[in-house]
């Protein structure tokens, strides 16, 4: 079955045109494209992919079928372990993940599992969709908090085994960070998001939106008032990240959080709608993870001269390699071994520059990686009218403070053991609520985990 | 959901709507506030809860127009509905977990400016109805824009009144009737609470200085999410940035950064602007 072809490139959108608009990047595989690429997997007897991935969909599995035209047997492979393939396919990390290990990769290129699976998806999406199997109702409640990925994997799961299942979403519009966080010429909201919700519903599992856990309801008041036999939180990242330089609070400075929500969920980058957003003539976002990225894209299209500031150098960028790439197709400058120390404005507080100084790697720190130290007397201005802070988040503290017994690590995230549990009976969590922030396909991975700790959970009571 | 159930008009420019939102009735507190998107294409607007009724599951809310937005919300008519309600977001205010001596031993003026008068109103009549003492100081441009003024009557032992103009009550502002009320008529407070504009809240903090009585404002930041999530509401609070939307939205008014807030304040002034021309082109030409 092993042939020499190389991998099958995809088509994508010119990156001169593509930064001028919002649609999306990566026009995907079409069948001729997905069949010839799928003929490339080798078919290991012990597949490290499948291993790699957090869900563990059935990947040589599945493959085989696109290979053979079978593309709904292929998505029915996926739907096992996957509820949001058609999401995971775009924005998961494969070459860290399931073609990071591809045996293929390790003397050329790895299959194109990401593109596969996604073509799958958007096939199985456009003609009917995979109807799940779903067990009788089993009379069993469960509430999930949030419906980002960690909420609707396990949502999907419970639902599957016949419980009640409820999301409640603190938004006015269900997905977390597939609506609020990743933007639209990566996930498209209406052909890609919206479908994978209304698969999530079609099992049954009901979503109330405009619900704040720890506000509007608490839950204890799940638990004890609304019959709920368990709980599963998957509240989300939680509160941006500030520098504490002088300056941050200067007109013109927003966290990344801010600029993609109004952007994504608010729909600013459309005249129809009412929301505003500021970039000007030129944006510096600070941070190199997928978040900045996405921040500095969506800048670039709303017409902003970009740059992205990172302290350590381009080797070290924690975002996916495939991003770094795409906004450096669109003309995204990249400014490394640079770190802010202070935000400069004009008289009435408006951002006029960001003072940085240079950096040099020095000794390796804990982590393996060097770490980074100012270069004394270097520091110079980069002139901007907007400074977007993408360093990260810390936890939402709502739900922990009014949760008697949910105990919080020191850094503010739940405590939930690897199954989820946390030390409140009868409570279970996920996602970057409890490893901070990470990527959708972990936070999916601990909510079908914690799907099944309900579940054994519920019927050993 | 979320339907309009009562409307009405306090001024040509101020309107009070009850709108069904059972979840937020029954969870709310006075001090917190929530966010309204009238239309799917809507922004998400932060307001104060003016009251709610947690038996009819609905909730008051006081809106002026300013904006846009402000005025797509007063657009709407009864029986109609909003897009989305909710919260309640924020922390109650300080006084929700006083014990009953804690609350007897205090004495409370409220300093209520404009449309913050509505918000003050669910916080009065919290204190009376637990029997604490409340004083009352409405101030607003001239009679025909001053609001709830009945309504407090009900709910406080002294209300007093301001006006710019003098066309009722006390000519001048309302920081300068409460010197008189603490330096000539010899009242006595052990606790202030401004609502109201930025610029009001700022001076009564100055005033309650001077006069050496502590002072809590609400701060009515920008916000996007009310949930933490944005950092669009983030003050200066004793030289540490705080996220008014999970931390507030009342602080100790000594510590507020006020010239920053009201900075911070006018981050979308011209977008809004811009806004606000496109929205009234496009009326033109449609009709």
């Amino acid at each position: 079955m092993a042939n020499k072809i190389p991998r099958v490139p995809v088509r994508e959108q010119d990156p001169k045109v593509r930064a001028t608009n919002f649609e999306e990047v990566c026009y995907g595989y079409d069948e001729q494209e997905a069949m010839l690429e799928a003929t490339r997997c080798l078919h290991c007897k012990n597949p490290r992919c499948v291993a790699a991935c957090p869900v563990s969909i059935s990947i040589p599995n599945f493959i085989a079928q696109v290979a053979e035209g079978n593309f709904t047997a292929a998505a029915e492979i996926i739907a096992k372990d996957s509820s949001l393939p058609a999401v995971c396919g775009r924005v998961c990390p494969q070459e860290t993940q399931c073609e990071g290990s591809c045996i293929l990769g390790v003397k050329g290129e790895p299959v194109a599992i990401g593109k596969l699976e996604r073509f799958v998806a958007d096939w199985s999406r456009e003609n009917g969709g995979v109807k799940p199997e779903i067990a009788p109702a089993n009379g069993h409640k469960v509430a999930v908090i949030g419906s980002g990925p960690a909420g609707l994997a396990c949502a999907s799961d419970l639902a599957k085994l016949g419980y009640a299942v409820t999301i409640f979403e603190a938004l006015h519009r269900p997905g977390g960070v597939l609506e609020y966080g990743i933007p639209e010429f990566r996930l498209p909201k209406d052909k890609v998001v919206a479908p994978e919700i209304e698969s999530v519903k079609a099992l049954g599992v009901k979503i109330e939106t405009n619900v704040i856990a720890g506000r509007t309801i608490t839950i204890d008041t799940l638990l004890d008032d609304e019959g709920f036999d368990a709980v599963f939180i998957g509240s989300g990242a939680g509160l941006p990240k500030f520098m504490g330089i002088p300056g941050e609070n200067y007109n013109g400075v927003f966290s990344a959080n801010e600029f993609l929500t109004r952007n994504n969920l608010m729909k600013a980058y459309r005249d129809d709608y009412m929301t505003p957003i500021h970039a000007g003539q030129k944006v510096v976002v600070v941070g190199g993870g997928n978040v900045a990225m996405d921040a500095a894209r969506t800048a670039l299209r709303l017409g902003a001269e970009t740059t992205i500031v990172y302290r350590r150098t381009e080797n070290e960028l924690p975002a996916r390699r495939e991003e770094v790439h795409h906004a450096k197709e669109e003309g995204i400058n990249f400014a490394m071994l640079t770190n802010p120390v202070e935000i400069l404005a004009d008289e009435k507080g408006w951002v006029r520059a960001i003072k940085c100084i240079r950096m040099e790697l020095g000794e390796p720190d804990e982590s393996g990686r060097r770490s980074p130290v100012a270069v004394p007397g270097s520091e110079f201005e980069i002139e901007t009218e907007t400074v977007i802070m993408s360093l990260g988040t810390s936890p939402n503290p709502l739900i922990a403070r009014t949760t008697d017994g949910l105990e919080v690590t020191r850094r503010g995230c739940l405590v939930a053991d690897e199954r989820g549990a946390t030390t409140r009976e009868g409570v279970f969590a996920g996602g970057d609520a409890v490893t901070g922030a990470a990527t959708v396909i972990l936070a999916m991975g601990a909510g079908r985990k914690a799907a099944a700790a309900i579940h054994e959970y519920i019927t050993s009571k | 959901m979320y339907k309009i159930v009562s409307k009405e008009m306090l001024t040509p420019t101020i309107c009070r709507m009850n709108v069904e939102a059972p979840r937020l009735a029954k969870a709310a507190n006075p001090g917190q506030f929530l966010i309204v998107r009238a239309d799917e294409r809507g922004e998400r607007i932060p307001l104060t809860i003016s009251d709610y009724d947690k038996d009819a599951g609905t909730i008051t809310i006081v809106t002026q127009q300013i904006g846009a937005s402000s005025s797509e919300i007063i657009s709407y008519e009864e029986g109609e509905s909003f897009a989305d309600v909710v919260g309640p977001l924020g922390i109650p205010s300080e006084f929700i977990g006083m014990s009953p001596e804690e609350l007897k031993a205090q004495r409370y003026v409220f300093i209520a400016g404009g449309v913050g008068t509505a918000p003050v109103y669910p916080q009065v009549k919290w204190l009376h109805e637990r029997g604490v003492a409340v004083d009352v100081i409405i101030g607003a441009k001239t009679a025909d824009l001053m609001i709830y003024v009945k309504e407090m009557e009900a709910v406080c032992d002294n209300l007093y009144l301001c006006t710019d103009d003098g066309s009722v009550g006390f000519k001048g502002l309302v920081t300068a009737r409460l010197e008189k009320l603490v330096l000539e008529e010899g009242k006595k407070y052990t606790q202030a609470v401004a609502i109201g504009p930025m610029i009001m809240m700022k001076f009564a903090t100055l005033t309650a200085r001077k006069l050496e009585l502590p002072i809590i404002v609400s701060l009515n930041t920008l916000m996007v999410d009310g949930t933490g999530m944005c950092g669009a509401c983030r003050v200066t609070v004793a030289g540490k940035t705080r996220f008014a939307c999970v931390e507030g939205p009342e602080f100790n008014g000594y510590d507020v950064d006020f010239d920053e807030a009201m900075r911070r304040q006018t981050m979308y002034r011209k977008e809004e602007t811009d806004a606000n021309e496109h929205h009234k082109c496009r009326i033109g030409r449609g009709r």
